[in-house]
């Protein structure tokens, strides 16, 4: 027996450890026919297909795209980008998540342990901050984006309202997270915030009250607002993002040419 | 009997006579060939290739599907059922009866045919068929070619976003404090544009209707601007208008964020510093 494995060099052994590995009945239930994955990749016009068409990219894209579409100037991967940094947010945001504590009486100096003593703390929320501007940004331009190519025009009309709600979703997203931090810049940013909604005609004072659970900021805004910024708004959100990923497929792919 | 090329020449010129188009001609000229050569192989069913074919107003069920849905009125109803058999069992059938074994056939008194179950698969309506044209586009493997500059993309920010984080500290003032207003109070800076707007009309206007107005004419755009164009020459009046309010709104932010200071009256950035934190 030691014999017979003494004639195998290392390599050929590693490659009969694979075919043993790609045979066996768990690679074969984890990676449907078809999957680069099944069999190891080898650039072929075929496996190029294979590659989205078996996987689950094939949710996100199709195996082709018209030309113009890949050209940086034309989408400036503004809306992949946006949906990357939403991603890039969840996952600070769900780290931050661990170090923070939604009660006036232990949010702030749980902002400072979070600062100080938190490993890679600073830097976590310094990207989930900055990450959750760029991202304001870059929905913004996409939707600048988006009327420039007059990808809003038959059949997008719906995907365009669902852009719509997911500027206005990113903005309050944006917003609820501005008051966590507990600070003087939070607490008087959403008090003028919130003070232009008080002007809504008639209910005014109760959209008011609906928002800061009470007649001014405290205790109960601070609650609330974690609860929809970690909680109710990226639920929704992701509900659009799939409505507006979908719709996009079915419409048509990328917009255009011009 | 005719060779399958002849035959095939044979059912082209039939249907091109009969006004098919090119596409459904060659079709149905290439199934009478398959089956032509099928069955010249199998010296015992003499002119089974042939047998549909001379006989196209008995319930002609010798089509391939696609041709079949697109067939003329007439013969539709029973090609239908007879589309749904494998087209490889059809020669043998064909042979047995002298004619396809649609349900047509037998209820006319035709020769004996089995009674045989037949399963609608699909009805096509004959111009999903023909709808099917689109233009030919210039199309491109989205692996690697999109992926790859997605990738690339999607690296360059994430490493922009993360030296920028490391190079500056997102803001903690202090504690908050509801005895002390900050002077200036400032909205997060993609509201500043509103907060601006407050300097020159009524709460109700700048606070709700202006935003209530905007967030419907936003969804509304695509409603309201009938061109079906996309070319920007032919959309100048669009281009013109959005950007006029695109730059507005930027416009009234970038006032918002650094001309105003104490109070909220005007100061210049370059004199008095900057009033705003991200």
């Amino acid at each position: 027996m030691a014999k017979a494995e003494g004639r195998f060099n290392p390599r050929q052994r590693m490659s009969a450890v694979m075919d043993m590995l790609h045979g066996s009945q768990v690679w074969r239930a984890i990676f449907r026919p078809g999957s680069i994955f099944r069999r190891g990749y080898a650039d072929s016009p075929r496996n190029r297909a294979y590659v989205v068409m078996n996987s689950l990219l094939y949710h996100l894209h199709p195996v082709k795209v018209k030309r113009h579409g890949i050209k940086l100037s034309y989408t400036l991967c503004l809306g992949g980008l946006s949906f990357f940094l939403f991603i890039l947010l969840t996952i600070t945001g769900i780290y931050l998540m661990f170090f923070y504590r939604p009660s006036v009486e232990v949010v702030y100096s749980d902002m400072q342990r979070i600062h100080t003593q938190v490993s890679f703390g600073l830097l976590v929320r310094n990207l989930h901050r900055w990450g959750a501007h760029l991202m304001t940004i870059s929905v913004f331009l996409h939707m600048a984006r988006v009327f420039y190519t007059g990808a809003y025009k038959p059949p997008r009309e719906f995907n365009w309202i669902v852009g719509v709600i997911l500027l206005l979703l990113t903005l309050l997203l944006a917003f609820t997270g501005y008051l966590l931090p507990w600070d003087q810049l939070a607490v008087w940013a959403v008090t003028v915030g919130t003070e232009m909604m008080k002007n809504t005609p008639v209910v005014g004072d109760q959209v008011q009250f609906a928002l800061l659970g009470g007649p001014v900021i405290g205790a109960e805004t601070l609650l609330r607002w974690y609860t929809l910024h970690v909680l109710l708004l990226p639920f929704v959100i992701v509900i659009f993002i799939s409505i507006h990923f979908w719709r996009v497929r079915k419409d048509g792919g990328i917009s255009g040419p011009m | 009997m005719p060779t399958p090329d002849e035959v095939y020449e044979q059912v082209l010129a039939e249907e091109t006579a009969k006004g098919s188009s090119p596409a459904v001609a060659q079709a149905r000229a290439k199934a009478a060939r398959v089956r032509a050569s099928r069955g010249a192989k199998d010296p015992s069913k003499p002119d089974s290739a042939t047998a549909p074919r001379k006989a196209p107003a008995s319930g002609d069920g010798g089509e391939a599907a696609p041709a079949a849905a697109e067939a003329k009125p007439a013969a539709a109803a029973t090609a239908k059922p007879a589309a749904a058999k494998p087209a490889a069992a059809r020669p043998a059938a064909a042979a047995k009866g002298g004619g396809p074994a649609s349900k047509k056939a037998v209820g006319n008194g035709g020769p004996a045919v089995p009674e045989r179950v037949q399963r609608l698969l699909a009805v096509v309506k004959p111009e999903a068929i023909q709808k099917v044209e689109r233009r030919p586009m210039d199309r491109v493997n989205v692996w690697p070619h999109l992926m790859a500059a997605e990738f690339v993309s999607l690296l360059v920010v994430l490493a922009a976003v993360t030296f920028f984080s490391i190079a500056v500290d997102a803001p903690l003032r202090e504690l908050s404090n509801f005895n002390q207003t900050p002077n200036p109070s400032k909205a997060p800076w993609y509201f500043l544009g509103l907060q601006e707007l407050l300097r020159y009309f009524h709460p109700q206007v700048a606070g709700v209707t202006i935003p209530q107005v905007i967030i419907i004419i936003l969804m509304a755009f695509p409603f309201i601007d009938r061109n079906p164009s996309t070319r920007p020459d032919d959309r100048k009046l669009a281009i013109v208008i959005f950007s006029f309010f695109m730059l507005s709104f930027a416009v009234l932010t970038t006032i918002g964020m650094f001309f105003r200071g104490p109070g909220f009256n005007w100061v210049y950035p370059w004199e008095s510093g900057i009033f705003f934190e991200l």
